[in-house]
């Protein structure tokens, strides 16, 4: 495909995003989901834990924000729309596969920017100080990509039966909260919870939003930022590559 | 004749039955061609692998001159597909679907805007435009895919069971439509269960039978081919003997029922000049002279059953 073709296609993913905003996104349920989910974890770890700084934990709050409300839908939208027909619609366009898949993540990385931007507001309101701002916007931009593209790998296997990648979301999510620095720092983990911890994208991002708002970190914040371009692009092309693969299954 | 669609040997396999077995066929540039079939024969999963939505497992498809396994984006961009179940986004407006659709073909906003309206216009849903489609009925959704499958003006239109299950007003609208569509220049792609819809609009058919190509000609050629012998019905304004028609030049056989003549032959042709010479000679003026094709669903059993066995 030429630069003008990859363009045009690039154009079609943007329609296919605003439909997914438009049928998936914008709905109470799910608005309401993406912002109660996070805090409730927040809550409950606040009451459990009150010896850890407000700082330490408005920064896994907001982690823990982008990464539930980047991943929330985005796994459910292959299975809705091949039940409902649609997505053979989609397949009879003039779109390719990959173009299908970077739409739903466009949706969803904006979903999770929204949200996670009103966490943010809410850590300011609550007397937070924001170090290094520029650090937070690329830390968020990137795992917003990054987490979409996990939220798409979660629709991978060819089931029309939404509560099936749900649940699948469900056992792969919540455990990789848990090691991720979250609820935790890094700094008080075993070795073995360490290792795990470098296998998440997510410890990262949270690392690198416990920089910006506190200065401290335990991984050198290039490290990071170079962790989380690396897993988006290895989850993105992974998940076009598979996505390519298992479309037809869904028909 | 152009081709605007190649199939060749095209081959569907799910597990260890062959849902479509080595069928190769053209459509031609300007027809309306039926593919028909009973439940289970192939049908739609050959207009899936024609519209590219399952790859074969076997043979290719040339659509519009590109492969469309190799070329995807470009073929699709020149056809529209109706597929056999309603696929809008039941929670998007009709106006909202048919942007959508003008997005994903790439038209310009102005120029999709124009189309949604004259399309809505069309199919009888302009005041409905701002309804969400779970509001619409089975046959209102139906013109609402019709619409988003021209939104950018195909060469080339797949029909999958268009009029299945509708009511008689947007089953006479589509068709009236289609009709329309096939005169401006727009090829048509039918899968049909209703032969009676196929033998009106078909330039051409293609029976599919467990996933073979069991024949693939005119209608009125399919219907006029399975029968070597044929019937013509005649009747006179004067009695006649009852070996008079018997004796005549290709009759292979006469019999009366009622005040006409039914009779057998193999050249209708032969037979039907023949009667008329002898209705001269007699003196005697022809009244009636039908002749006796089967049905289209006649020739679709015999074929689809010939096939089987």
């Amino acid at each position: 495909m030429n630069l003008t073709g990859i363009s045009e296609q690039v154009r079609r993913a943007w329609a296919i995003a605003k439909k997914d905003i438009r049928i998936y996104y914008f709905k109470g349920p799910v608005l309401i989901f993406g912002v109660f989910m996070p805090l409730f974890m927040f809550l409950a770890f606040l009451m459990g834990s009150r010896q850890l700084p407000l700082s330490f934990l408005i920064s896994g709050l907001v982690g823990m924000t982008l990464f539930f409300t980047a991943t929330a839908v985005s796994p459910a939208i292959f299975p809705w729309e091949g039940q409902a027909r649609t997505l053979e619609r989609l397949a009879s366009c003039p779109v390719a596969v990959e173009t299908i898949v970077l739409g739903d993540m466009i949706a969803s990385t904006l979903f999770g920017i929204g949200i996670t931007v009103i966490t943010v507001v809410v850590g300011l309101a609550l007397g937070l100080l924001l170090i290094h701002g520029i650090t937070l916007i690329v830390a968020i931009l990137l795992a917003a990509c990054c987490f979409s593209a996990i939220g798409m790998l979660l629709a991978v296997p060819p089931t029309n039966v939404p509560s099936n990648i749900m649940m699948l979301s469900s056992l792969i999510k919540f455990p990789l909260v848990f090691i991720s620095g979250i609820f935790l720092p890094l700094e008080q983990m075993p070795s073995w919870g360490l290792a795990l911890a470098g296998l998440s994208p997510l410890s990262y991002f949270t690392d690198l939003v416990r920089y910006s708002f506190t200065g401290d970190h335990f991984f050198p914040v290039w490290i990071d930022i170079a962790a989380l371009v690396v897993f988006t692009l290895v989850f993105t092309v992974g998940t076009m590559y598979l996505h390519k693969r298992t479309m037809p299954k869904r028909m | 004749m152009t081709s605007v669609i190649h199939a060749s040997g095209l081959t569907k396999i799910y597990g260890t039955s062959t849902a479509v077995d080595h069928i190769s066929f053209d459509v031609r540039q300007g027809e309306i061609f039926g593919f028909l079939g009973p439940n289970g024969a192939g049908k739609t999963t050959t207009t899936r692998m024609l519209t590219g939505v399952i790859p074969p497992d076997a043979g290719t498809a040339v659509i519009l001159g590109h492969d469309i396994r190799s070329e995807p984006v470009k073929a699709k961009q020149r056809f529209g597909v109706v597929p056999e179940t309603s696929n809008a986004y039941t929670d998007l407006t009709a106006w909202q679907n048919l942007m959508l659709m003008g997005e994903l073909y790439g038209l310009p906003r102005a120029r999709a805007e124009q189309r949604s309206s004259d399309l809505l216009g069309m199919v009888g849903l302009l005041e409905r435009r701002d309804q969400k489609v779970q509001a619409y009925s089975k046959g209102m959704k139906q013109r609402l895919i019709l619409a988003m499958a021209l939104i950018h003006e195909p060469e080339l239109l797949f029909l999958d069971e268009p009029t299945s299950g509708l009511d008689v007003q947007s089953t006479q609208m589509i068709l009236s439509l289609l009709r329309d569509l096939n005169t401006q220049g727009t090829t048509i792609f039918l899968t049909t269960h209703n032969m009676e819809e196929a033998n009106r609009l078909c330039h051409r058919v293609g029976i599919i039978r467990a996933g073979k190509m069991a024949a693939i000609d005119a209608p009125e050629k399919l219907k006029t081919a399975i029968d070597r012998v044929h019937t013509i019905e005649v009747s006179f304004d004067n009695e006649i003997r009852d070996d008079a028609l018997a004796g005549l030049d290709g009759v292979i056989g006469a019999s009366r029922t009622g005040d006409k003549w039914q009779i057998t032959a193999e050249n209708r042709d032969a037979v039907i000049r023949s009667l008329v010479t002898f209705s001269q000679q007699q003196g005697m003026t022809i009244v009636t002279l039908n002749t006796l094709t089967p049905s289209l669903d006649e020739a679709f059993l015999r074929l689809t059953k010939e096939a089987q066995s």
